[in-house]
């Protein structure tokens, strides 16, 4: 017998209410505008576009106001957002050795061409929190030193020559690039579906995994061959006219890490290499994506698979943060008719031991 | 970058060219900056929207290793707009974003501009002033980012 219940809309209606209320919070504080979180809580509007796998700062911005600075809960809302628009077309590939660049470092060579270049990062700091941001004292004006613009070519293509390094990755022949967005997810994959799963999943998630390589698990003696960030060019093709459209920029992030390999039958001893890139400013999670790209490729490269980074299926079905949290969390709705059943069963179950144990008992007496 | 485009755009090469350059300073301005720039241009046409002013999304697409095959790395919105004039000249516009307005001003510039006889009012008093905002931005932004350019040095340590 199933039995329907019903109830709750005003319970839930006041729920909502009373959410619309606490976002809010205080009426005498101003409340936090769009600009506001787009200007200065760039990484964390950052952080959304790159899991909400939607470019768009305004956007991200609104989810952030809109779910309280949950960022879990603000990508769900910019996945949720996407569905309700239709796709225009693929872009042409970004040429990230074309970026604009607003850091640029490499742990690997010291004298580059183009230079070390830290840009606002974190790195160098102490740590120390600033009483002076609580009550805004003014900003100085960032230096400023006049040098010609140069071309920063990627540290793996200068690397690449001599064979010391990989080349970039390529498919097979005629291989079309995949979209998990548009076709479910198969196992094995390739390595395009892969980075496209990585680009847009948890950063938490990915850091852990990436830092068991680094613990041992799947080693991989990686290195920073560069890190860059910076705007790049956005170009579409479309039916109405003959040469490609400039669309804007997008700010980016992009991880080269080189790894050490000692070859296999097929191939001599070598640096591997493992990519991250990710929308916005976020270099914590193109590191996690290059490792965790590399240690995916354990099958490709014929490495043995023994740790958790590397099966691909694991890591790639729990990396989304916006599946997990909507498995995770349907566990809070109502399983009332379900737990129902587990009662009776565990009952019953817990009768029938009684049962058993009594039974027991009196064998045991009689062979006595 | 920008400016030789633009150059480009004044000295003329293939027509295909000089429209995707003028397009791509259309799609790079602000929405209150085309607002100024509409606002500032005299003899306005009647204007008809053939298509849009709609959003809707793209799927940028990066390279495996950075120039190898390409993959799908997460969607972007669009916005895209076409019009026609009172002559009858057809304008298109996509840009990033969802400025509705923005986009459809630039479809208005990008048919006004493939008119003869507008083409030249349309680059200097629309196309140069945002050349030269975009080149102001890059020019600052990249000696900002030189100002932390590591200077490396050696230090000699005890005597010889």
């Amino acid at each position: 017998m199933y039995v329907a219940v019903k109830g709750g809309e005003a319970a839930i209606r006041n729920a909502h209410k009373l959410l619309a209320d606490r976002r809010r919070g205080d009426r005498d504080v101003a409340p936090v505008q769009l600009d506001q979180i787009v200007e200065q809580l760039s990484l964390a509007v950052d952080r959304v576009m790159a899991e909400g796998s939607l470019y768009d700062p305004e956007l991200a911005a609104l989810a952030i106001k809109q779910a309280r600075g949950d960022l879990i809960e603000a990508i769900f809302l910019v996945r949720a957002y996407r569905t309700t628009l239709p796709r225009f077309g693929y872009t042409k590939a970004l040429e990230t050795a074309q970026m604009q660049i607003e850091r640029r470092i490499s742990a690997t060579f010291k004298d580059l061409p183009g230079g070390q270049l830290l840009g606002p990062t974190f790195d160098y700091t102490h740590r120390l929190l600033d009483p002076e941001l609580a009550v805004d004292a003014p900003i100085e004006t960032p230096g400023q030193r006049d040098e010609p613009e140069v071309f920063t070519p990627r540290v793996t293509d200068i690397l690449g020559h001599d064979g010391m390094i990989e080349e970039d990755g390529e498919l097979p022949e005629g291989a079309v690039a995949g979209d998990l967005t548009r076709e479910p997810l198969t196992f094995p994959l390739e390595r395009d579906l892969r980075l496209q799963a990585l680009a847009r999943g948890d950063e938490g998630f990915l850091l852990g995994l990436a830092y068991s390589t680094q613990r041992g698990y799947a080693r991989s003696h990686p290195f920073v061959g560069e890190i860059r960030i910076g705007e790049v060019e956005v170009e579409l093709e479309v039916a109405e006219l003959d040469f490609p459209l400039t669309l804007g920029t997008i700010r980016v992030t992009e991880c080269q890490m080189v790894n050490q390999f000692k070859g296999s039958a097929k191939q001599p001893p070598q640096f591997t290499r493992g990519y991250g890139l990710v929308f916005g400013q976020s270099e914590r999670k193109a590191m996690s994506m290059s490792l965790c790209d590399r240690a995916l490729r354990a099958r490709e490269l014929g490495e043995d698979i023994t740790a958790t980074a590397q099966d691909e299926e694991f890591v790639i079905s729990h990396s989304d943060n916006v599946q997990s949290t909507g498995f995770v969390e349907h566990l809070k709705l109502p399983h009332y008719v379900d737990f129902q059943a587990e009662l009776d069963l565990i009952r019953r179950m817990r009768a029938e031991h009684e049962r058993n144990r009594l039974a027991g008992v009196e064998t045991k007496e009689a062979a006595e | 970058m920008i400016k030789e485009n633009i150059q480009s755009t004044q000295t003329g090469s293939a027509p295909d060219l000089q429209r995707k350059a003028a397009m791509a300073l259309l799609a790079q301005a602000t929405a209150p900056e085309i607002a100024a720039l509409w606002a500032g241009w005299g003899d306005k046409p009647d204007v008809e929207t053939l298509r849009g002013p709609e959003t809707g999304l793209v799927m940028l697409r990066g390279r495996i290793g950075g120039g190898g095959a390409p993959f799908n790395l997460g969607e972007a919105t669009v916005t895209r707009a076409t019009v026609r004039l009172g002559n009858g000249a057809v304008g298109h516009a996509y840009a990033l974003g969802r400025h509705r307005e923005k986009v459809r001003l630039a479809a208005v510039f990008d048919a006004l501009w493939q008119q003869p006889e507008c083409r030249d009012a349309v680059e200097r008093a629309v196309l140069a002033p945002i050349a030269d905002r975009l080149e102001r931005d890059r020019t600052s932004k990249r000696a900002e980012t030189a100002a932390t350019k590591v200077d490396f040095f050696t230090m000699v340590r005890g005597d010889d």
